[in-house]
């Protein structure tokens, strides 16, 4: 364990000082970050105000919690290995990474959560700012919010392990770019970040309920946003448990598969 | 046309890249491993160093069976890819360095005094300390050998290590691997299409060529088994030709012609060089001294890359030929 902490902390130096380098590419990414979901804020609020101040439960000021929030869920669980993998695979720059006594997986972790910790330091004060020109009505609840913490860590797992799944399609054909599309696609309408669940019709939300996408980012939002009751913060967190045992173990099974098919092209 | 066929229906042809190969190395060896492009060397270094899951046959590699990446055996070998690299691009070596001391837990101690040494060895001075996209290439390539070796392997496989670097980078890495071998009793696999790597490293050869193995043995016995020819290369005294000779052309220098002699290769400037089959050798030598006003003579072997040219173009050897004869079914 310690020694995998030492790797750990190696990992964050090097993204950290690979991070510095590219400051300028940092930069218009979170812009981007923060942009989208302002985006999203502002045309609901306009619609709600429109319709007389409310849509569906939601007043502007509540659009602009639900936003700012989702933001940030966002910006801390979500995971950009499929966009490398495929790379990696085609290639060859997986070789040296698989003759290192260290599931590749684990450098990867260590560089999300630095590269996460990295721009929280600008994310989060935006947020800060974003509620307070926006707005925002926050009503947490304490025990939601201590809930919060389990739901984020779970959510950020699941994310980064179906994340690495999907992936891991480049061992069979090294264009994976249809599929990642696709995931993007429906984690954008079906994980409430381009409008809450609720307002979204029912099929579309009995779809979100079924697959992964409401668990991993709607539920924590709501956790944090008091929006939720013990009973569903309850239900919320096994259904997380039983999404992160099913990535890992699909994770695990195709990893193994695959890497029989890794023809180390050219590496 | 073809390619939208291709992409309508795809076809897949089953290419064996390496097939029914066998060999065993000992500890300490160091063993140059040649074939033409294509010929399976890389694929093979993959295999051994558990980076291809082959579809048949067995390896056995410090007690390991490669694919199966067991850590123990992951922590006692290396695979240095000439054309490939491991360190991050925007930021020093050192800091790489550091981040495989962590993976392969290294000690500190040790860390330090292998990092001393390889710093020493292969002359790395404070490039370790400049960001790696700012490297020449002959220097990223010392800093990519000192990275995967920080780890201190007992197996090296080193696919071209030399490539694309000047003469004396090449003799620098190479001196190195023959001291790293020397110190640590390191075993080494090598490929390279530089005889001059192959000649100071190793003793001992294997060739292979479409996948299969041609020869196994003395780089010696190489040459004597690959090239039926010896090189005789005469000088003659200022009266037979001389610099002022016609030299040159016909086998013929001045006066005199060599071609009943041999095979003339070159003839210029009082300089013979003759092509003889082995076995005629020493009559030839006999016949040279005794009929021509010869001030130098020395026999040689070919060089080395001649006698490779030929391995390649004689095609498998009799056994193998058999062996299409009577197809064995590789599982």
């Amino acid at each position: 364990m310690n020694g995998l902490l030492d790797a750990y902390r190696a990992q964050f130096k090097v993204t950290f000082a690979v991070q510095l380098e590219y400051r300028a590419s940092l930069a218009i990414w979170l812009i981007g970050t923060i942009l989208e979901p302002t985006v999203y804020l502002v045309v609901w609020s306009t619609v709600a105000r429109a319709q007389g101040g409310q849509v569906g439960g939601f007043a502007p000021e509540d659009f602009a919690a639900y936003f700012i929030v989702t933001m940030l869920v966002n910006q801390w669980t979500f995971t950009w290995i499929m966009h490398e993998f495929e790379y990696s695979v085609r290639m060859g720059a997986l070789s040296p990474q698989l003759l290192r006594p260290l599931h590749p997986i684990h450098l990867h972790v260590a560089d999300n959560i630095t590269y996460k910790l990295l721009t929280s330091t600008v994310v989060v004060p935006v947020a800060i700012l974003l509620a307070w020109a926006f707005g925002a009505r926050f009503e947490p609840q304490p025990w939601a919010l201590a809930l919060a913490v389990p739901a984020l860590a779970l959510s950020f797992a699941t994310r980064l392990l179906l994340g690495w799944t999907l992936a891991l399609a480049a061992f069979w054909t090294t264009r994976v770019f249809a599929i990642n599309e696709m995931y993007f696609l429906a984690s954008l309408f079906l994980s409430g970040q381009m409008a809450p669940l609720a307002l979204l019709p029912a099929g579309a939300q009995l779809l979100a309920t079924v697959l992964p996408f409401r668990w991993v980012v709607a539920f924590p939002v709501e956790l944090i946003l008091g929006r939720l009751t013990p009973e569903q913060a309850g239900v919320g967190l096994a259904v997380q448990a039983l999404w992160l045992v099913i990535s890992l173990g699909s994770m695990t099974v195709i990893w193994r598969e695959g890497i029989k098919r890794y023809s180390a092209v050219g590496a | 046309m073809a390619s939208l066929r291709s992409f309508v229906r795809r076809t897949s042809r089953e290419v064996r890249a390496v097939d029914d190969i066998s060999f065993a190395v000992e500890p300490g060896e160091v063993v140059g491993f040649l074939g033409p492009n294509g010929a399976g060397k890389t694929t093979t270094l993959k295999m051994l160093s558990g980076l291809l899951h082959p579809t048949g046959g067995e390896v056995d590699v410090l007690g390991h069976v490669p694919w199966q990446r067991a850590k123990a055996y992951l922590r006692q070998m290396t695979l240095v890819m000439g054309n490939r690299n491991q360190l991050q691009w925007d930021i020093p070596a050192i800091d790489s360095y550091e981040l495989n001391r962590a993976i392969y837990r290294v000690p500190r101690d040790d860390f330090r005094r292998t990092l001393d040494e390889l710093t020493e060895l292969l002359e790395l001075g404070s490039l370790v300390h400049k960001p790696v996209r700012q490297l020449s290439l002959g220097e990223r390539m010392k800093c990519e050998v000192a990275a995967a070796l920080l780890h201190r392997p007992q197996v090296l496989f080193l696919d071209e290590p030399t490539i694309g670097l000047d003469v004396t980078m090449q003799r620098r890495i190479r001196g190195f691997i023959a001291e790293y071998n020397r110190r640590h009793g390191a075993t080494v696999l090598l490929t390279s299409h530089y005889m001059l790597d192959v000649e100071a490293l190793c003793k001992r050869v294997i060739v292979i060529h479409h996948g299969r193995l041609l020869f196994d043995g003395n780089l010696a016995d190489l040459v004597k088994r690959f090239s039926p020819h010896k090189t005789i290369v005469v000088e003659l005294g200022d009266d037979a030709g001389g610099p002022n000779g016609p030299g040159g052309s016909g086998g013929q220098l001045g006066e005199r012609d060599f071609s009943a002699f041999g095979e003339v290769v070159t003839a210029e400037e009082g300089r013979v060089t003759l092509r003889v089959p082995k076995a005629d050798t020493a009559r030839v030598t006999e016949r040279l001294l005794a009929s021509m006003p010869i001030t130098d003579l020395t026999v040689e072997d070919p060089p080395i890359e001649e006698v490779i040219e030929q391995v390649f173009a004689s095609g498998p050897t009799e056994s193998e030929r058999e062996n299409e004869r009577a197809p064995v079914a590789h599982e």
